[in-house]
Parts: structure tokens; C-alpha cells; sequence
């Protein structure tokens, strides 16, 4: 049983990993790289509303 | 997760339509995230300090270290619960010192996250060798060292939110065992179980000993900063990061206590220092002879190394994604996930790094490149809160948390970095030399080629005022 279950991981292992690799392309091909590269760091206080006087 | 499928057509307006990480987070997670990556050490690691400078010496390395991290975890709290980003300590330095300087903080993060990890999997596969061969069955730990990986990577990609929900749940379970081992050897009655009296000495090696102890001394904590990777996907910068830093620090000096009060009253101190076994919490477990504290510590051991490995490839994908976002790196990691809102080309990217390092380098090795790059780090953040407070100073922009006593705590810092730093060469000195060679390239290679791609006025993102003295 513990030869069989190193076999089940590897399995399992590349399983997931197929997934992980399906779906990275699948995402490259479905939006542009605008969409993806569009995140901007400090989001929050570049867009959200200023804070109010004398707020913590 | 509640993240929304962008259409595939249609642009992103900025700030707008952007797919940006998401600000799911509280303070359990930070907490998780902080604890997770570091309690692996209070199950392994930190008693080699015990050989190096006996039971006591590696109790005056638990303090000086203890120490030094609540430094590291009062300077980050502040930092950080301004400087909302994602690439914590990377994201601080661009902003208080310059671009070189962020760069290598950068480069520091990702190598101590990625090694860590690759640590914590070789240990997971190894420690599922170790229970089949209690039970008397012989097996390569490989698979389940990739399995591991798998999984948690698994687990990244698909979201912050549950990746750091099912690490409070790990990391906690982890804590709890050490609680239960702390009840089984019965602390109200200090001679029924525990040997202190018979087994501890004095300082066998003097106080150099001591010195060369705080090198695994940092082991107990070597992590925590780890925390402030989260603060672009926390919903309160302000508040759950110093909360959560500062009790994951309380929660990391209990369980040093603890651990090294239990080890130190039923291991030899000779033992300890050269713990074949892996896991010298484990072992304590088996010399009660309680067969139910042994299966809980192997348990436990197995999931601090999960917790860590999984918190590992969160900072690290952040740490990379950043770079990458400021175009430190190729622009092309700088990419979020649009339906799990994850740095998901970073994630992918940093996996099969991990798993060469894990299936092909000793641990030692790996775990060596980990506690360099990470004091690194910290002799970074003295300079880094000195900056901060000069050139913007309390008042000036809006804090989160203000860390008392300053400047004390960046000197106290800055003078146990340096300590460390002689004790890493008493042991590891050419490997670091060899790695201070390795990130002196890397800064020339920044500095003559990458930095001509970078955008130098949209790297700073915060809205504060001119620094004082510009």
C-alpha cells in the first residue's frame, strides 16, 4: 500500500499541475495583457475618495 | 471568493476596471500568514543553538532574538501600515531609500521565501518517510515532497482568502500540539517528568558559544516580517497589520519558551544540539513514552512544515509580482489572475525553482541561503525606519501604528544584525561571501542594464507630501 500511494502523489501532483498550466494558458489567451498587467500598486489612496479631515 | 470574471473584451479603465489583488484579509490571516511561515522553527532548527552553545546559550539566543524580532515586528508595523503594498519591505525601500536599494530588499525576500519553502516540502516529504518507517515500511519521500508542492501551489493560485483561512487552521492546530505537550509533562510539577536539574549546565563552550548560538537563535522567528507581504490584500492596512504582527510575535515567544523549556528537561543538551532525528520536538515526544503525545507532535511537526511552505509561496509570489509590476523584473510577472485575483504567472514561475532546490540540495544548504537573505532584510530595516521618520516625520502623513521609543529599537536592530551577521561567519562564512558576491552582481546587473526599463516617477505611488529636505 505505502509503494501504491507514492505512485497516487506523483499522480495527483501532475494532475494538479496539469491543471495549474491548462488554465495559466488559457487566461494568456483569453484577455489581453492590458487586462492583466492592469493592477496598480496603492490603488486605494490613488482612487478612493480623500479622507475626511482629522479621520484616523 | 467573491472575484468577478472580467469580460475577456473591453479595456481597463485605470483604478476602475483594473484586476487588481483583492482586499479580502483580516488580522487572523496576517496573523496566519506571520505564524505560519515561522512556527516550523520552534519544531526544528533552533537546537542546533543548543550545540552550538548549550542549553543555556541557546536560551540567551531565544532572548537576544526574541528581541531582535520585536524590533523587526514594531519597525514593520509602522512601515508597513502606511506603505499599503503588496512586496512589503520592497515596496518600503523604494519608497524611503531608492531604487537599488528596493531592488536587492526585493531579491532578499524572494530568495529567503523560495529557500524557505523548499526547506519546509523536503522536510514534509521526509517526515511522511519517517512515520512509514516507524511503522516499519521503507519509502522515498520525493512524491510527497512534489505533492505538497502541488497542493499548495494548488491553493495559491486559486486565492488569498482561503489559502491564508486554511493556514490559521494549520498554524493553530500546529500551536495547539505544542500546548499539549507543554500540559503532558506536567509543568505544575516541575520534577515529575522534566529533568531540568540533572540535565542542564553551564555555558560549555563560554560565551563565544553564546554568540555562535544566535545564529539558529533566529530560528524561533525567522519569518514573521513576512506579514507585511499581505498589505495590499488586507480590508484594513492600519489595523490588521500591526495587530496581527505584533500577536504573532506573542505567539512565537510563548511557543519558544515553551519548547525550549520541554526540549531542554528531557533531551541531553548533547543531543539536542546534534538531532539526528529532524525534529527534536518529536523526539521529546518519544522519550514521555506517551504514544498519544508522539502521534500528536509528528502531527504537528508535519503541519508547521505545511503552514510554512504555504505562507513561503504567497510572500515570495508577491515579492516577484512587485518587481515585476515596477518593471524591476520583465513587466510580464507584474500580471493578476482575473477570476482569483492572484499573482498567478509569479506563483507558477517560482514553483519548479522551489522543487529542484528541494529534490537536489541539502537542507542545510537551503536552510543557510534562507537565514542569509533574511537577516539580510533586517539590517535593511533600521535604514530603512531612520529614513521613514526623517524624512517624513510623525505628523506629517497619516500612520496606522506609531512604534514607541523610536529611534531605540532601529539601533537595538542594527547592533543584533551585526552580532548575528559575526555569528553566521563563525559558521557559514564562505557562504556568505559567496552570497554577498551573488546579490553585488545582481545590483550591478540593475543598475547598468534593468534600470533603464523602469518608469522612475510612477514607481512611487504613495500621495505624500515632499520629504523633508527635498
Amino acid at each position: 500500500m505505502w509503494t501504491i500511494s507514492g505512485w497516487i502523489a506523483w499522480a495527483v501532483s501532475a494532475a494538479i499541475f496539469l491543471f495549474l498550466i491548462v488554465d495559466f494558458f488559457r487566461v494568456n489567451a483569453r484577455f489581453s495583457e492590458e487586462q492583466l498587467l492592469s493592477s496598480r500598486e496603492g490603488v486605494d489612496e490613488l482612487f478612493s475618495e480623500p479622507t475626511k479631515p482629522g479621520s484616523k | 471568493m467573491n472575484a468577478a470574471v472580467l469580460p475577456a473584451s473591453g479595456t481597463a479603465p485605470a483604478g476602475q476596471g483594473s484586476i487588481n489583488l483583492l482586499k479580502v484579509l483580516g488580522p487572523i490571516h496576517v496573523w496566519a500568514l506571520g505564524v505560519g511561515i515561522v512556527l516550523v522553527g520552534e519544531f526544528m532548527g533552533w537546537n542546533y543553538g543548543v550545540g552550538k552553545g548549550g542549553a543555556f546559550g541557546a536560551l540567551i539566543a531565544c532572548f537576544i532574538s526574541g528581541l531582535l524580532y520585536t524590533c523587526v515586528a514594531m519597525i514593520d508595523s509602522e512601515i508597513t501600515s502606511t506603505v499599503a503594498a503588496a512586496g512589503g519591505q520592497y515596496a518600503q525601500a523604494k519608497h524611503t531609500i531608492g531604487p537599488l536599494m528596493a531592488f536587492n530588499v526585493g531579491l532578499f525576500m524572494v530568495l529567503t521565501y523560495t529557500m524557505l519553502n523548499a526547506s519546509d516540502i523536503q522536510v514534509a516529504g521526509q517526515l511522511v518517510q519517517l512515520g512509514a518507517m516507524q511503522l516499519g515500511h521503507d519509502i522515498p519521500w520525493q512524491p510527497y515532497t512534489i505533492l505538497c508542492l502541488a497542493v499548495l501551489t494548488l491553493l495559491n493560485y486559486r486565492g488569498v482568502f482561503a489559502t491564508l483561512t486554511i493556514n490559521f487552521v494549520i498554524t493553530a492546530a500546529a500551536f495547539l500540539t505544542i500546548i499539549i505537550l507543554f500540559l503532558g509533562v506536567q509543568p505544575w510539577n516541575p520534577t515529575a517528568v522534566l529533568l531540568h536539574k540533572q540535565l542542564l549546565t553551564g555555558l560549555p563552550y563560554g560565551w563565544i558559544g553564546v554568540i555562535a548560538a544566535l545564529h539558529f537563535g533566529i530560528w524561533y522567528y525567522l519569518g514573521i516580517e513576512g506579514t507585511c507581504q499581505a498589505a495590499e490584500e488586507v480590508r484594513s492596512p492600519g489595523r490588521a497589520l500591526p495587530l496581527g504582527t505584533i500577536c504573532g510575535m506573542i505567539t512565537l515567544l510563548i511557543a519558544a519558551a515553551i519548547t525550549w523549556y520541554v526540549t531542554c528537561g528531557l533531551l541531553p543538551w548533547e543531543y539536542t544540539g546534534w538531532d539526528a532525528e529532524l525534529a527534536p520536538l518529536y523526539d521529546t515526544a518519544r522519550v514521555t513514552g506517551s504514544s498519544t503525545l508522539i502521534v500528536i507532535l509528528f502531527i504537528g511537526t508535519l503541519l508547521s512544515a505545511i503552514a510554512s511552505a504555504n505562507g513561503c509561496i504567497n510572500d515570495a509570489a508577491r515579492a516577484w509580482f512587485s518587481m515585476g509590476r515596477d518593471r524591476y523584473l520583465p513587466l510580464w510577472f507584474g500580471a493578476v489572475h482575473p477570476k482569483y485575483r492572484t499573482p498567478f504567472r509569479s506563483i507558477l514561475f517560482l514553483t519548479p525553482v522551489a522543487a529542484v532546490f528541494a529534490l537536489y540540495i541539502p537542507l542545510a544548504q537551503i536552510i543557510t541561503f534562507s537565514i542569509l537573505s533574511g537577516v539580510l532584510n533586517y539590517t535593511f530595516m533600521p535604514l530603512n525606519m531612520w529614513n521613514f521618520r526623517r524624512k517624513w516625520p510623525v505628523g506629517v502623513i497619516r500612520r496606522g501604528f506609531e512604534h514607541p521609543f523610536h529611534p531605540l529599537p532601529a539601533i537595538l536592530l542594527m547592533i543584533l544584525c551585526i552580532t548575528t551577521f559575526f555569528a553566521i561567519y563563525l559558521g557559514y562564512g564562505r557562504q556568505l561571501l559567496a552570497m554577498m558576491a551573488f546579490y553585488i552582481v545582481a545590483s550591478v546587473w540593475f543598475a547598468f542594464y534593468r534600470y533603464r526599463y523602469v518608469r522612475r516617477g510612477a514607481q512611487f505611488t504613495m500621495m505624500w507630501p515632499k520629504p523633508v529636505g527635498y
